[in-house]
């Protein structure tokens, strides 16, 4: 059981990496600080940055990218 | 002064009931998508109608109060919380100088007003304080709210005497992940095959993303339009037809696929075939709905869409006159 995680601010759908040609913003095992964008959520025709809010260590995703999200879901497991 | 805003949420903009009177000059009304939730919050706060509350999407602002102010927030299920403890919601409520409002996580529904007694007093801009963020104009800058705004509050009726009035939860609406809508269907449904017609009618569509203040846009299905020669003056896309005004809750179907119902800020004419129209009773259900959300649309006559708003407008007058 994870005592941290990452949670969507809003519904949308999920996206792992900031444009179809780039690298994920990060992956499982990186170490991430408060404030860094671990992906992006898609709505009302804007993309808008999912950042952590703690630092720690990405241990699992927990939605897959170009999944559809709610408000409030938990989307990466930090370690 | 009155609110300052220490964030935004995600579009967070100041509504009225709406800049109507104007669509000749291509203007559409903007507005309160859920005209319920926002009439019931200036109800609780003793407003006059037509008061300009915050319309609140998806994802909450937190906002200072810079003086006192009597408030209320209904709609969506956002739940508020001021200065971090959980606040009810269909109810008056006072805060104090340097108050924060913030909100938690959405949990159902999609879209909050917050309704301030004296209303939120931004320049009038055509007689409406609606905020048509598309060109820029009316409610605050004609635009979404942003870090370090100031708001200023109109000058209150009788705030103080509505504190801890509440609604009756009869009248509470709760919003599902599965809505049906009510359709007239028309004006250019002929352009519409028999088989599509149906299954625009049989089909459980899923709300996509996009879906806005302009229009919600929903896939599960693909429509087929009736074969036709291309009349002078329409598009060559089967869906075109010869340019006419859209209805507020009419529905395109653009290329077949992915019905549009048309909403407060939505183009106001042009030359999509427009298959049938949302009630306007049922469009504040449309409001509260939201990406991949479930929708379906069940058609009925002219005689139920108007007892539908008859009905409405009776419960509106009832919860007036509970509250005031």
């Amino acid at each position: 059981m994870a005592d941290k995680t990452v949670k969507a601010q809003m519904p949308g759908t999920f996206y792992r990496r900031p444009d179809p040609e780039s690298d994920p913003y990060v992956n499982e095992g990186d170490s991430v600080s408060a404030g860094d964008t671990v992906g992006l959520i898609e709505v009302m025709k804007s993309f808008h940055e999912v950042k952590a809010e703690d630092d720690g260590t990405i241990s699992k995703f927990l939605v897959e990218n170009e999944e559809a999200v709610d408000a409030g879901q938990d989307i990466v497991e930090l370690g | 002064m009155g609110i300052r805003v220490k964030s935004p949420g995600l579009l967070t903009t100041v509504q009225d009931t709406g800049r109507f009177g104007e669509y000749a000059l291509g203007m559409p009304p903007s507005g309160a998508m859920d005209v319920f939730s926002y009439q019931v919050g200036n109800y609780l706060v003793g407003n006059e109608e037509g008061a300009a509350s915050l319309e609140i999407t998806y994802f909450g602002p937190e906002l200072e109060f810079t003086e006192g102010a009597v408030i209320a927030v209904t709609g969506a299920e956002m739940p508020p919380k001021i200065n971090g403890e959980e606040a009810p919601t269909w109810e008056t409520l006072e805060v104090g100088e340097g108050d924060v409002l913030s909100f938690d996580y959405l949990k159902s529904g999609a879209r909050s007003y917050l309704a301030v007694a004296g209303g939120i007093d931004v320049p009038l801009f055509m007689h409406s304080r609606s905020t048509y963020t598309l060109i820029g104009l009316g409610g605050h800058e004609g635009r979404a709210l942003q870090e370090g705004d100031e708001l200023k509050i109109g000058e209150s009726r009788n705030g103080g005497g509505q504190v801890g009035k509440r609604v009756d939860d009869d009248h509470i609406p709760a919003y599902s992940r599965e809505t049906e809508l009510r359709v007239i269907i028309g004006l250019a449904s002929y352009r519409l095959t028999e088989e599509s017609m149906e299954e625009f009618l049989n089909t459980t569509w899923t709300v996509t993303p996009d879906a806005d203040r302009v229009g919600y846009r929903y896939r599960g299905g693909e429509l087929k339009f009736v074969e036709r020669e291309q009349p002078a003056g329409a598009g060559s896309d089967p869906a075109n037809v010869v340019d006419f005004g859209y209805p507020i809750g009419s529905i395109q179907v653009p290329g077949g696929v992915e019905p549009i119902v048309l909403m407060n800020d939505a183009v106001t004419g042009g030359g999509y075939a427009t298959i049938g129209t949302v009630i306007s009773a049922d469009r504040d259900k449309l409001a509260q709905t939201k990406t991949n959300d479930k929708t379906r649309f069940r058609s009925v006559d002219l005689d139920e869409a108007l007892k539908a708003r008859k009905d409405r407008g009776e419960q509106m007058e009832e919860i007036k006159g509970s509250l005031t």
